[in-house]
């Protein structure tokens, strides 16, 4: 049912870190964890639409440049006490690419 | 449950008890079987916000810490009304009156404290309570409803809350005191003269130097209401009250009772006589004379006692397999009774029970605030003087206003405020961290907050501020929304309340507001966090400095290395821990250390300052603010292709494109082809400049030239903070040097240095240094400073900032008596530097290239 598109290679994302990618529904930031796991979420804050995609990663959480909110790489819930989402899509990893399901 | 996992009983259900599980849950959420004992029927609450419940402000509900299911789903075994009798040391487990038991691989004891009852007669009469718990402010309420006459024996802090409370629910009170003016223990008597007018002002009696005998009570009608409630007509002093009309107790009311009533008697407190055999009428008495520690259950254990449950600094008893914290605990001679050093221990004691095993108590200083609505107080350390010590005072009594500070060898060892009381946590600080007070003298009374805070329309005092007042200007949080959410949500620190309503969370401006408000919320609960002894963030429980001193002895050369030598609590740290640890790795090793990108903020990673839309803006290096047409010519063309939709001279001299897009940023530097301005980072900043000699007509020294070699010798420079210099040519000080991390002001003999200023958040003046006769001696000391600051202060301090915790004196004797060490300070500063690159050059090349490339496709 769902889609995979190949994004780039793992490495091209820096760990601890993300790249853009940018499709016709708009920015999504694809996340490297520490651990080398991939998350994806649309590149929009939940709190006043920042590019979540340049924040500091750590664990599975990413802090946005903006007004500092923290938010949960693996559901775009913001961590509490803020409140709020952003939507989140699936990305993984095979053989060392990185692919996102956007439908 | 899991039957192999160690067992933990603590018996007090209490703040200190309950706030040490959550500490420990937070470090080791699996490690023990927890159970609890507590005597009360209640889950944990907010025993200080009693106080409000009873003045009416408040409801039990509102004052719950953590309800029934918090046990529930930390797995916590809960026995509520449970008084544990016994503890079993040899077999390890305790038991309840009832015959419950528990065993216990380790035992926390917080059984708090008892309320002390004077040894008077009649004591036990009905109507005689103390003020602890709900019961008793249940009781409170109740006899408010019915009864009249209310006595507080005892005029400290719980005395006079309980008094308020019960003022404001209609009863006629009176305070009795022992001691000639009120709270002597927190406060001299003019400030107790203050409070006492105040309270008067609210319908308190007080009755001072009395001293109380007896107790009487005879048999009355069952409490019914008497009185409308609250809305109780005024009475005057002693008057005695209908409709049971109560002449001298012994008198024959009671014998005169309509005979349809008889049957209904029962005993009750009806009044109180003093020593020097005057009477008054009091339907309840509440005493408030103080408290001891609960150690009985401790000493029938044979636990060492002395005046509480002794303990070491890591908040064991002597059975090492017990702890003990809270009222009930006497560490190094002192039993606290204030929740803030509880709170303390309660979070050493759970680093211990988590094994962690490298946090100590080491006591604690504290300080007072009366919950009281519109009274304003605050009281610590040493308040009265003595042998070698000097007084600050300011007293305006008609103005309400009272200030003192205590000060001995120029330092704060207490103080007293009462009615502006803006400045109590800036002088606990003082006190706390011991710090000298030379310097700051001529202008401590007038305050910190009072020089230059920005953005709360020039508020400094909490307590005259109206509800729907704004506290915080850049998130737009007013001071009730504050208010409610500590008392709602529990919240105790500055923290906490950052956390949950955002006021003081960016740029940190109504800090000092916030912090009143929560103190004067919690009273004496609220600890200015201890500067002194800041963990760097939450991910480790070490210092900025015990860090910054381990990365240089151990030769810690990485982040990882640095977080797994302290243990790091996060894997990967968090955003505020790894900008941190970057930059001291940086400064430590200036060559060895490879700058970590994702470690940095956005804008030192991308090198350009990110906007409220997600573009960039673009400042380009214009040393001193000097530039040529062929250099705005340049800047204009890139603008113009780009299509920049903004550009902006700055209040730093030079050029701001604003509205720049990520990717083509890279090809904007290319064209620019200048150096960068660093004005995204915590970095050299400007160097402003005035005009000076060469043009202008009062021109001293050329202030111009000396301000582009600075900037030049600073260039590419990180720092803790942002870093901002200015050079003026003559006193005139067009350039604002006074107001900068580093100012120089020409004068005809010569320079003065200034350090320590910053415009922004909060305007700071900056400090004499030093007066020098070259151009290179201004270099020479100022690079000094600048590299001291670099070495020494902790990330995100602004030179100020540091400064105000070091001292003037320290940096004086590091930078101006020291030559040698001023040398080699300078020598570390342009060695540091010799290897920086440009950033825009080296990516104008292809450095870091894919961070300003996004990945395309369509669908
Ligand atoms: C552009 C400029 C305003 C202007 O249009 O004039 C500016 C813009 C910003 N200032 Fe500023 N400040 C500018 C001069 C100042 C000045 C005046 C000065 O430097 O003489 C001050 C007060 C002086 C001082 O810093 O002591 C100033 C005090 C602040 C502060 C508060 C600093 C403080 O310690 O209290 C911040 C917040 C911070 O740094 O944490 C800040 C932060 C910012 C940031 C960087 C906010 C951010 O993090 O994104 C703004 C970036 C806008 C951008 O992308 O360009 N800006 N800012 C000025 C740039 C000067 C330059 O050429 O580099
Ligand atoms: C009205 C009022 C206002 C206050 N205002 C302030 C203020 O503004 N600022 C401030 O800092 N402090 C204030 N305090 C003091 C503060 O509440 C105490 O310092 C704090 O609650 C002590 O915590 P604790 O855990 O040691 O004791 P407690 O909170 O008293 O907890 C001890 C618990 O242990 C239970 N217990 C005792 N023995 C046993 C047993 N054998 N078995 C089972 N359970 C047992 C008790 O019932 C109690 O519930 C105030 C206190 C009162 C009463
Ligand atoms: S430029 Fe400075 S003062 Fe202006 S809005 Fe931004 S941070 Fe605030
Ligand atoms: S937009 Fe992300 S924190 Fe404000």
């Amino acid at each position: 049912m769902s889609e995979w598109i190949r994004v780039c290679p793992l490495e091209e994302i820096p760990r601890l870190g993300s790249r853009v990618v940018q499709t016709g529904k708009g920015d999504i930031a694809v996340f490297r964890s520490g651990s080398d796991e991939v998350f994806a979420l649309r590149d929009q804050c939940p709190h006043k639409g920042g590019p979540l995609s340049q924040g500091i990663v750590f664990d599975r959480k990413v802090t946005c440049p903006l007004h500092g909110w923290t938010v949960q790489l693996d559901s775009g819930e913001a961590v509490a006490p803020d409140c709020g989402c952003t939507h989140r899509y699936r990305a993984r990893v095979d053989k060392g690419e990185v692919y996102l399901s956007i439908s | 449950m899991d039957t192999k996992k160690t067992k933990l009983v603590v018996i007090g259900n209490g703040m200190a008890g309950i706030r040490t599980l959550e500490e420990l849950l937070k470090l080791a959420p699996d490690m023990y079987d927890i159970t609890v004992f507590g005597a009360e029927p209640h889950g944990n609450y907010n025993r200080i916000l009693l106080s409000p419940v009873l003045a009416g402000e408040m409801t039990i509900k509102d004052i719950m810490l953590n309800d029934v299911d918090w046990y529930t789903q930390n797995g916590i075994t809960l026995h509520l009304n449970k008084t544990v009798t016994r503890i079993d040391r040899a077999r390890r487990k305790v038991v309840a009156a009832d015959g419950a038991e528990a065993d216990y691989d380790r035992l926390l004891l917080a059984t708090g404290s008892n309320p002390f009852m004077l040894p008077v007669p009649g004591k036990d009469l009905p109507g005689v309570i103390a003020y602890r718990d709900i019961k008793d402010t249940d009781e409170m309420i109740e006899a408010a409803s019915r009864y009249r006459h209310a006595v507080v024996i005892g005029g400290g802090l719980l005395g006079l809350e309980a008094a308020n409370g019960l003022k404001l629910r209609g009863m006629d009170v009176t305070v009795v005191h022992l001691m000639p003016w009120l709270m002597e223990r927190q406060l001299d008597r003019a400030a107790a003269d203050l409070l006492q007018k105040s309270l008067e002002a609210k319908g308190l009696k007080f009755l001072l130097e009395k001293q109380t005998e007896q107790i009487i009570g005879a048999s009355v009608l069952p409490p019914h209401r008497t009185h409308p409630h609250p809305s109780l007509p005024p009475e005057g002093e002693g008057t005695i009250t209908p409709p049971l009309s109560r002449g001298r107790l012994g008198g024959g009311w009671v014998d005169s009772l309509p005979p349809e009533r008889e049957g209904a008697r029962s005993r009750r407190v009806t009044s109180i006589r003093f020593k020097d055999g005057t009477e008054i009428p009091a339907d309840l008495v509440v005493m408030a004379v103080g408290i001891r520690p609960n150690t009985g259950l401790a000493e029938a254990a044979g636990l060492h006692c002395n005046r509480g449950v002794v303990v070491n600094d890591t908040m064991q008893t002597y059975d090492p397999r017990i702890y003990a914290v809270g009222e009930c605990v006497s560490h190094r001679g002192i039993a606290y009774g204030l929740v803030a050093p509880l709170f303390e221990q309660a979070r050493v004691c759970a680093n211990h029970l988590a094994q962690l095993g490298i946090s100590r108590y080491t006591g604690s200083f504290t300080s007072t605030k009366l919950k009281v609505t519109g009274i304003d107080l605050f009281s610590a350390g040493n308040f009265i003087g003595g042998e070698g010590t000097e007084e600050i005072v300011l007293s305006d009594p008609s103005g309400g206003v009272y200030k003192k500070l205590v000060v001995k060898d120029d330092k704060i060892i207490g103080s007293v405020l009462y009615g502006d009381t803006a400045d109590g946590s800036w002088y606990f600080q003082l006190l706390r961290d011991g710090q000298n007070i030379r310097e700051l003298r001529g202008r401590l009374l007038s305050g910190q907050s009072h020089l230059g805070n920005s953005g709360h329309q020039g508020q400094n005092n909490a307590a005259s501020m109206p509800d729907e007042m704004e506290v915080c200007g850049c998130n737009g949080v007013c001071k009730g929304t504050i208010v409610k959410a500590i008392k709602e949500k529990g919240l105790f620190t500055l923290n906490d309340v950052r956390k949950h309503t955002k006021a003081s969370s960016s740029c940190g401006s109504c800090t000092g507001l916030v912090e009143q408000i929560l103190a004067s919320t919690i009273g004496g609960a609220y600890l200015p966090a201890d500067d002194t002894r800041k963990p760097l963030c939450g991910c480790t429980d070490y210092t900025h400095e015990e860090i910054r001193k381990a990365i240089i002895e151990r030769k810690l050369k990485s982040i990882p290395e640095a977080m797994g030598f302290f243990e790091w609590r996060n894997v990967n740290g968090c955003a505020s821990c790894r900008p941190a640890l970057n930059y001291y790795l940086l400064c430590a090793w200036p060559h060895d250390y490879r700058d970590d990108p994702q470690s940095r903020f956005i804008n030192e990673r991308a090198h350009a300052n990110i906007q409220k839309d997600g573009t960039y803006s673009v400042v380009p290096r214009i040393y001193g603010g000097v530039t040529t047409p062929a250099q705005l010519k340049r800047i204009a063309e890139v603008a113009e292709k780009y299509a920049v939709p903004t550009v902006k001279i700055t209040g730093g001299q030079r050029v701001d494109l604003l509205g720049v897009k990520k990717e083509d940023l890279p090809k904007v530097w290319a064209d620019l082809d200048m150096p960068s301005g660093f004005a995204y980072g915590k970095s050299i900043r400007t160097v402003k400049t005035c005009v000076g000699s060469e043009w202008c007509r009062f021109g001293v020294q050329d202030s111009t030239s000396l301000g582009i070699a600075l900037e030049k010798a600073l260039d590419r420079m990180w720092a803790p903070h942002k870093v901002k210099l200015a050079v003026s040519g003559c006193p005139r000080n067009c350039a604002e040097a006074t107001i900068k991390d580093v100012g120089i002001v020409g004068v005809d003999s010569g320079w003065e240095i200034y350090v320590a200023g910053n415009g922004g958040i909060k305007a700071e003046v900056s400090l004499f240094l030093v007066k020098v006769k070259s151009a290179e001696e201004v270099m020479e000391y100022s690079c000094a400073f600048i590299q001291l600051y670099r070495e020494e202060a902790r990330y995100l301090d602004r030179t100020v900032h540091w400064v105000q915790r070091v001292g003037m004196d320290y940096v004086k004797k590091r930078i101006v008596a020291d030559a040698a060490g001023r040398e080699a300070l300078h020598e570390r500063l342009k060695d540091a530097l010799r290897n920086e690159k440009d950033p825009w050059q080296e990516r104008v090349r292809g450095v870091a290239a894919r961070e300003f490339a996004p990945i395309r496709f369509q669908s």
